[in-house]
């Protein structure tokens, strides 16, 4: 697999990493993760949610130490292990998540740890203005830089945590999904300053998920997979069906002979309207979705990270605001104005993130199931624990919990069985659509066909469900139709039975080939 | 005053506009008390008044630096009426000797509270609380629960009682001193931004490569030290050594803190809005005396304190303003 095309950089390698391992209390995050990038080249890495990409960069900023091999950097063996030495060596990194200080000046947050001093104590306010200001002249932007970071969009933030890597004189800038909250204006500002530092000999190493990017503004692309180094090559001689293909881990060639033929080769039985979301839009990536859902059907939602599949969820549950199109539940248009009102209407939502918006670990399994039941079992401001006590039984009897009893602490259970609660808990709000956002990561395989039996337990009494998951083999086996998004729309339709993994793939695939062919 | 409808954070800084504020209640006030007490400017009200309160000045100020990291001290009381026992006991040996140890003591203490809170992981709220009842139990055994006098005979009291070069008490010429420096720490050095950087994101911070760990650990040593300050000035101003004293001090401390302008959860403050936040809490109650000196109303202590929090009761509101306009980083 390792299929290294004629590599232009190659010669001057700035960063060598090789055999780098790392595991998480006996968990392996990474295995034999291998990155080279050379000195004045930006370089792509990717990978799925979990390949190792976060963790492969944190090892080399220091902010983590590697269990084993070897990184060079600049010809020199490097054994950084904290963010200031890497940053002292001329490694910068813009984390997606922005760390910088909103509260304090703009100039603050670029100067901040290496400040102009008169004296060699006190810092020289004036020079760190000039110096903040200068910098970010080079990008086009003139702002007031004493006043706090907090003010500016987020954009610009972004632009002056660049500004704040550039003014450390770094060689390597490091940038983890720098464009998802830019709009298409700032993302041009973002590749401008990014093509100067290249032609300043600064090396980039982009981390994104948007493959279009990488063919705009990379050099070379490394694409990583469960914790290993798959494959390194050249962007101009690749495409996106095989950097797809990568990630994947498919074969191009599979994924191009299943063919057009095998779509929408069954037809499923479906009952009523259940849901209708027509021209769909949030600010929040999501464009134009339409989306139908009937009663005694599972929709699995499909798509690459980043295209959409958990926005759809949110903006039907109504977390997210409505810029446009219209939402119909049971043949009523009513988009729900916040999950309050969707769960009323008869919407439940598990979440992706079982451990921060799901559990509350130490309560008790009883106390967490019946969470989101307990308005219908107060009387006159008593819980009804007899009614508590039977509907917790029927649940955890009915769904197999595996549990000491009823008040033993939820975080005692096993992660397949926390994840039997939290599904209780949406079951016993008697929903009659439930949102599934990767309802069995992290569950052994038992506890997993369990969980999709009770799925389909569940529609087969005439309710809906839309599952989302980022395994293609559940999708495939559990959804009655699957609806491929990208970029936050739909691309295309597969109907059991007659869907396979592969035409899957293909599905997933063939619109960002199609943008390809018509570049 | 306010402009609330365009109220925005950039506004809010660039302005300083709580920060103005508290000057402008404090100015007003004083001219308040000028014209209605006929002693309220008298050299006695001033002088007593500015002695009182340097203890309060001084523990703020240590209060403001572990506030401003985003933690907090609640042992300073505790540990104001421990080094004032010490203080006693050196006292003797004179002012040169009192006043390091007692605020060495001081830093002692903070350093126990650093240590806790960095390398042992444990909540400021707790580690504080922890070092607060320790200070009071250690100040009691040492003192066997009495208070100790001081030694008349040397030069301690002197901290208290005179005046520097005749003009001002010694103890708010040395809390002056000290404001000034921690303000000097706080806008023009790399570490005194870390400790504001730390309050506005810690792990920011950490990735930015900033000495995190430096900047809280001065903190809350800073903040012991200051409560062994204000423990000087407690024994040599009233004469001994007071384990029983201190209480409710941090929250005096915390108050004058947020009055002045620094959010409690960190990241933004100033010194002299923190010295300005100290005074008009301490002239709230100068002036409530001389009201009822003057007879017309008869308020108790208890009625202060009520009347007390009632004003951080609308500050904390004003704030929480503020944090919620905060814009958010993606």
């Amino acid at each position: 697999m390792q299929s290294v095309a004629s590599q232009p950089h190659a010669a001057q390698p700035l960063v060598a990493m090789h055999g780098i391992e790392k595991a998480f209390s006996g968990v392996p995050a990474l295995q034999s993760a291998a990155l080279d990038v050379a000195a004045g080249e930006v370089h792509a890495l990717i990978g799925q949610n979990g390949a190792g990409k976060s963790t492969l960069i944190k090892i080399l900023t220091g902010v983590y130490s590697r269990d084993a091999g070897d990184i060079r950097f600049a010809g020199a063996a490097s054994h950084l292990t904290s963010p200031r030495e890497a940053q002292d060596s001329g490694i910068a990194t813009i984390y997606q998540e922005l760390n910088l200080v909103p509260l304090r000046s703009v100039t603050e947050n670029i100067v901040m740890g290496y400040e102009p001093k008169r004296l060699s104590v006190f810092i020289d306010w004036r020079e760190a203005h000039i110096r903040a200001r200068e910098i970010l002249s080079r990008f086009g932007i003139d702002i007031d830089v004493k006043a706090p970071l907090g003010s500016y969009s987020t954009a610009i933030q972004q632009l002056v945590a660049i500004a704040r890597a550039v003014s450390l004189k770094a060689r390597l800038v490091i940038m983890d999904e720098p464009t998802s909250s830019l709009d298409a204006q700032e993302v041009a500002v973002l590749f401008g300053v990014v093509r100067s530092l290249k032609e300043a000999g600064v090396a980039v190493l982009y981390v994104s998920h948007f493959l279009d990017e990488l063919f705009e503004i990379c050099d070379r692309v490394t694409t990583m997979r469960d914790g290993q180094t798959v494959s390194v090559r050249s962007i101009a001689q690749t495409s996106k069906l095989e950097l797809i293909a990568d990630m994947l881990g498919r074969n191009v060639d599979d994924i191009k002979a299943a063919g057009m033929t095998d779509f929408g080769g069954g037809t499923a039985k479906t009952g009523d309207v259940l849901l209708q979301a027509d021209g769909v839009s949030t600010g929040n990536r999501l464009r134009n979705l339409t989306l139908t859902v009937h009663s005694g059907e599972i929709v699995g939602l499909g798509g690459l990270l980043g295209s959409g599949r958990t926005e759809a969820a949110r903006a039907l549950f109504g977390v997210d605001t409505l810029t446009g199109g219209d939402i119909t539940f049971k043949g009523s248009p009513s988009a729900p104005a916040n999950p309050a009102a969707a769960i009323t209407q008869g919407i439940g939502y598990l979440t992706e993130d079982r451990k921060a918006e799901g559990i509350i670990p130490d309560m008790s399994v009883r106390e967490n199931l019946t969470l989101a039941l307990l308005p219908t079992l107060t009387i006159n401001g008593q819980i009804d624990r007899k009614r508590e006590r039977q509907i917790v039984a029927h649940y955890i009897d009915a769904l197999d919990i595996k549990a000491a009893d009823m008040d033993q602490p939820i975080r005692e259970l096993s992660g397949g069985n926390q994840q039997k609660v939290l599904l209780a808990r949406w079951l016993a709000t008697e929903p009659e659509l439930l949102i599934l956002d990767e309802p069995t990561r992290g569950v052994d395989v038992g506890a997993k066909l369990e969980i999709q039996s009770i799925i389909r337990y569940f529609v087969d009494k005439g309710f809906g469900v839309i599952l989302i998951s980022s395994e293609f083999e559940e999708l495939v086996e559990g959804a009655d139709r699957i609806v491929v998004l990208q970029d936050g729309y739909c691309v295309s339709e597969l109907h059991n039975p007659g869907i396979t993994e592969n035409t899957l793939v293909k599905a997933i695939a063939q619109h960002h080939q199609q943008n390809e062919g018509a570049a | 005053m306010l402009d609330t409808d365009a109220f925005d954070l950039r506004k809010y800084v660039a302005n300083n506009t709580q920060t103005t504020a508290v000057w402008f209640a404090l100015v007003g006030l004083i001219i308040f008390g000028l014209l209605r007490y006929d002693n309220f400017g008298s050299a006695y009200n001033i002088t007593s008044f500015l002695n009182y309160n340097a203890m309060f000045i001084a523990i703020s100020l240590g209060m403001c630096f572990v506030i401003m990291t985003g933690g907090i001290d609640l042992s300073v009381g505790s540990v104001a009426a421990f080094t004032s026992v010490i203080a006693a006991y050196l006292s003797p040996y004179g002012i040169e000797v009192a006043l390091p140890g007692a605020v060495l003591a001081g830093v002692g203490f903070g350093a126990i509270n650093g240590f806790c809170i960095i390398a042992m992981r444990i909540p400021p709220f707790i580690a504080t609380l922890v070092t607060m009842l320790a200070a009071k139990g250690g100040a009691l055994i040492i003192s066997g629960a009495e208070t100790i006098g001081v030694d008349w005979g040397s030069n301690f009291t002197k901290l208290g009682m005179e005046k520097a070069f005749g003009l001002l008490p010694w103890s708010i010429t040395i809390v002056a001193a000290l404001a000034l420096v921690l303000w000097l720490v706080l806008e023009k050095t790399s570490l005194g931004r870390t400790v504001l950087a730390v309050g506005g994101g810690e792990d920011a911070s950490t990735l930015m490569g900033l000495k995190v760990n430096r900047a809280k650990a001065f903190s809350y040593m800073l903040s012991g030290g200051c409560a062994g300050l204000a423990g000087v000035i407690l024994a040599s101003g009233f004469g001994a050594g007071q384990p029983l004293e201190g209480i409710g001090w941090e929250l005096s401390a915390i108050a004058a803190v947020v009055v002045g302008g620094t959010l409690l959860t960190g990241g933004l403050g100033s010194i002299p809005a923190t010295v300005a936040g100290a005074l008009l809490l301490g002239l709230v109650f100068n002036i409530l005396n001389f009201e009822n000196g003057r007879g017309t109303i008869s308020l108790s202590a208890y009625w202060q304190m009520v009347i007390r929090g009632g004003f951080l009761f609308a500050v904390i509101l004003f704030q929480t303003r503020v944090t919620s306009s905060r814009p958010k980083v993606g």
